[in-house]
C-alpha cells in the first residue's frame, strides 16, 4: 500500500488533533452520564424525580436515560467526523 | 389454537426463513465467508450486529435479573450499551481502515508478532467457546419448555440449523439471516413489554409506562413496587445493594469488554466504508437500545406481577403456569411453616412481633421473560412468539461466536502462522471444516455444559476488557507502543484478571464476598483492574524497548484517515 498522493503530513497531524478534541468532548459527555449521573451521583441524584412521573431522578438516568444518551453522541460522532473528513479532504467519496 | 400449536408454527416458520437465507446467501471466496464481501450496507450491518450482540443472556436472562436486582441491574444495560460508544469512537473505524479479516490479524500485524497473534487466537477461540455454550443451553431450554422435546434433541436441532447456514455461508449466510433474527427476536421482545405496559399502566409505550401509574393502586408503579419490597423484607428496588465502587468497576469492565469481543469486533469489517463503520455503530446501538430500554420496564411489570400473584396466597390455588414451571425445577416452594400459603420474602423480612420471617419460594431469574406472557396471561400467540425470539437471539449469537472460531482457526492458524501457501480455495474449505467442527463441539458443551457456564461468563468479559481492548486501543492511538509492551501488557492483564476469577469463582469460592475482595472489587469487575494494569505494563515496558520499525508507524498514521479504505483487505491477503 502505499500513501494516498494528497495527503501532506502537516493537514494529517492537524486533523488528528481535531479528532482527539472530539474524542475528550464526546467522552467527557458519556462518562459524565453513565459514571456521573448513574452510578455516583446516583443516591443525591435519585431525591429529585422527573415531573409527572415516578422516577427517580438518577434511577432513570442509570435505566434509560444514558442508554439515549450513548444512541445521541455516537451520531454526533458520525456527524462531526463525517464533516471533519471532508474538510481536510480525506473522506472516502473522492474515491 | 393451544400454546404448543402456534410454538411449533411460529418457530417451524423463522427456522424456514432462516434456512431460506442461507441457501440464497452462500459464500463464494474466503473474502465473502470471512467478511461478507465487505459489501454489506451500514443499515443491515447495524441489525446484524443488534441480533449477533443480543444473546440468550440479554433475551432470556437480563430483565429477569434486573427484576430480581433492581438498580443494581443497572450494570448490564449501561454495560452493555456503553461500550458501542468505545467501539464506534474508538475501534472500529481504524479497524475496518486497516482491513484485516479477524482480531488476532490486527494484532499480530500491529505488533509484528507472531506471539501477540497466537496469544490473540487463544484469547478469542476461549472466549467465543465460553459464550457459545450458553447460548446452545439456552435453545435447549426453549425447546424443552415450550415443544416438549428433551433438552438434547432442542439442542441437536440448533445445531443442525447453525451448522446449515454457518458452514454454507459464512459471515455472508450469518449476516442476512442475523437481519432476519433482529426482526423476529425485537418483535418478540416488544409486543409482550407492551401488552404489559397497556395492562399495568394503561401507556403504549413500556419505556415511558413503568414510570407511570400503577392502575390498580392508583400510584406511581415504582413507588408501589418500593412498597411492596420494604413491606417483603427485600433491599429497595430503586436503590440495589450492591456497593458503588463495585457497581463503577462491573460497568467498566462489562463496557470494555464489549468493545473488545471478536464477534463483536469482525462485524465492522463487513460494511464498504470507515464512514459506513462509524454509522453502522450508531445504528446497531439504536436496534439494540430498542431492547435494553425496554428490559427495565419489562423487569418492573414482571416484579409486580410476580409479587402480587404469589405473595401470601395460598399454594393450592396457584395457577397453571406455575406447575409448569415447577416441573422444570426453575421454581420450587418449600412450605417451611406447613401453612400452605406461600411466604415469599426477602431477608429483611420480619413479623408483626419482630421474629425474622423464612423464605419458601425460589424462583429461577431465567423465567422472568419466558414466563411473563404466562404470568399475565397474555394470548397464546405471544407466547410462542416469544419462544421463536429467544430462539433467534440464541442462534444468531452463536453463528457469529462460531464464525469467529472458524476464522481464528483456518485465517489465523493456517494461513498467517503455519501453512501460509495454502491456496483460496484449501482456505475456504479449511474454513468450512472448522465452522462445522466448532458447531459440534458447541453442541457438545451445550449438551453437557460444564457446570460453571454462568461463572464463567465473568471470564469472557474480564478477559476481552483486559486483552483485546488495550491492545487494540494502543494500536491505534499510541505510534510508539511496541511489540514488548504489548504482548507482556495482554499477558500481564490476562493472568492478573484470570488468576483473581478462578481463585474466587473455583479455588476459593466460599470467600467469594466482598469482605475478602481487593477494594470491595467483585470477579465480575475486575477486568477493569486487568485492563488498567495492561495500559500500565505496556506503556512502561515499551518506553525501554526498541520502538517499532517504520513501516509499523506508516500502518498506524494511514488507518489514521478514512480515505483508502477500498484498499483494505489486501494486507492480508
Amino acid at each position: 500500500m502505499t500513501l494516498p498522493p494528497d495527503r501532506r503530513p502537516a493537514s494529517s497531524e492537524a486533523y488528528w488533533r481535531k479528532n482527539l478534541q472530539y474524542l475528550a468532548i464526546l467522552m467527557a459527555v458519556w462518562f459524565g452520564i453513565s459514571y456521573g449521573a448513574g452510578i455516583l451521583f446516583v443516591e443525591p441524584l435519585n431525591r429529585f424525580r422527573i415531573p409527572g412521573t415516578g422516577f427517580p431522578l438518577g434511577f432513570w438516568f442509570a435505566q434509560q436515560g444514558a442508554i439515549y444518551v450513548f444512541v445521541a453522541l455516537i451520531f454526533a460522532y458520525v456527524y462531526l467526523m463525517n464533516r471533519l473528513d471532508r474538510e481536510f479532504g480525506v473522506d472516502e467519496d473522492a474515491e | 389454537m393451544t400454546v404448543q400449536a402456534w410454538t411449533f408454527t411460529l418457530v417451524g416458520l423463522s427456522f424456514a426463513l432462516y434456512i431460506g437465507i442461507a441457501v440464497w446467501s452462500r459464500a463464494h471466496s474466503t473474502k465473502e465467508f470471512y467478511v461478507a464481501g465487505a459489501g454489506v450496507s451500514p443499515l443491515a450491518n447495524g441489525m446484524a450486529t443488534a441480533a449477533d450482540w443480543m444473546s440468550a443472556a440479554s433475551f432470556i436472562s437480563m430483565a429477569g435479573i434486573i427484576s430480581f436486582s433492581g438498580y443494581d441491574g443497572s450494570v448490564y444495560l449501561m454495560g452493555w450499551t456503553g461500550g458501542y460508544v468505545l467501539l464506534a469512537l474508538l475501534l472500529a473505524p481504524y479497524l475496518r481502515k486497516f482491513g484485516a479479516y479477524t482480531v488476532p490479524d490486527f494484532v499480530g500485524d500491529r505488533y509484528y508478532s507472531q506471539t501477540a497473534r497466537i496469544v490473540a487466537v487463544v484469547c478469542a477461540i476461549f472466549v467465543s467457546f465460553t459464550y457459545v455454550a450458553g447460548q446452545m443451553r439456552g435453545v435447549g431450554i426453549v425447546f424443552s419448555r415450550f415443544l416438549e422435546v428433551p433438552i438434547e434433541l432442542g439442542v441437536l436441532i440448533g445445531m443442525g440449523i447453525v451448522f446449515f447456514y454457518a458452514v454454507l455461508g459464512g459471515m455472508k449466510g450469518i449476516t442476512y439471516t442475523q437481519v432476519a433474527q433482529y426482526c423476529v427476536l425485537i418483535f418478540a421482545y416488544l409486543v409482550p413489554a407492551i401488552f404489559l405496559s397497556l395492562l399495568i399502566t394503561g401507556n403504549v409505550i413500556p419505556q415511558i409506562g413503568f414510570g407511570g401509574m400503577d392502575q390498580a393502586s392508583g400510584t406511581f408503579l415504582l413507588d408501589r413496587l418500593n412498597d411492596l419490597h420494604r413491606d417483603l423484607g427485600f433491599a429497595a428496588y430503586t436503590s440495589g445493594e450492591k456497593s458503588t465502587r463495585d457497581i463503577f468497576f462491573i460497568t467498566a469492565a462489562l463496557m470494555a469488554g464489549t468493545a473488545g469481543l471478536p464477534h463483536v469486533i469482525i462485524r465492522f469489517y463487513t460494511v464498504p466504508k470507515v464512514r459506513d463503520a462509524r454509522l453502522s455503530v450508531g445504528y446497531a446501538l439504536v436496534f439494540i437500545a430498542l431492547l435494553y430500554t425496554a428490559a427495565p420496564a419489562v423487569a418492573v411489570f414482571a416484579r409486580t406481577n410476580l409479587l402480587n400473584t404469589v405473595s401470601e396466597q395460598p399454594y393450592s390455588e396457584m395457577p397453571e403456569w406455575f406447575s409448569t414451571w415447577e416441573e422444570t425445577g426453575l421454581i420450587s416452594f418449600d412450605d417451611l411453616n406447613g401453612d400452605g400459603i406461600i411466604q415469599y420474602v426477602g431477608p429483611r423480612a420480619r413479623d408483626a412481633a419482630g421474629a425474622p420471617i423464612e423464605n419458601e419460594l425460589t424462583i429461577d431469574r431465567d423465567i422472568i421473560v419466558l414466563a411473563n406472557p404466562e404470568i399475565s396471561g397474555l394470548p397464546n400467540w405471544v407466547i410462542g412468539l416469544v419462544a421463536a425470539g429467544a430462539l433467534a437471539a440464541a442462534l444468531s449469537t452463536a453463528a457469529g461466536l462460531l464464525l469467529v472460531v472458524s476464522s481464528a482457526v483456518s485465517h489465523d492458524l493456517l494461513k498467517r502462522s503455519f501453512k501460509p501457501d495454502i491456496t483460496e480455495r484449501g482456505e475456504l474449505i479449511a474454513a468450512r471444516v472448522s465452522a462445522g467442527l466448532a458447531v459440534g463441539v458447541a453442541g457438545y458443551l451445550g449438551i453437557n455444559p460444564p457446570g460453571f457456564v454462568a461463572e464463567v461468563v465473568a471470564f469472557a468479559f474480564g478477559l476481552a476488557a483486559a486483552s483485546f481492548f488495550p491492545a487494540i486501543i494502543m494500536g491505534i492511538f499510541s505510534k510508539r507502543m511496541n511489540r514488548e509492551g504489548a504482548v507482556l501488557g495482554m499477558i500481564a492483564g490476562i493472568t492478573f484478571t484470570a488468576a483473581y476469577i478462578v481463585y474466587f469463582k473455583f479455588i476459593n469460592p466460599s470467600a467469594n464476598t466482598a469482605e475478602y475482595w481487593w477494594f470491595g472489587i467483585s470477579p465480575e469487575g475486575i477486568g477493569t483492574v486487568g485492563m488498567m494494569l495492561n495500559f500500565a505494563v505496556a506503556l512502561i515496558v515499551s518506553r525501554f524497548t526498541p520502538p517499532p520499525p517504520a513501516h509499523i508507524t506508516d500502518l498506524v498514521e494511514r488507518i489514521r484517515v478514512p480515505r483508502g479504505s477500498g484498499e483494505g483487505h489486501g494486507i492480508s491477503g
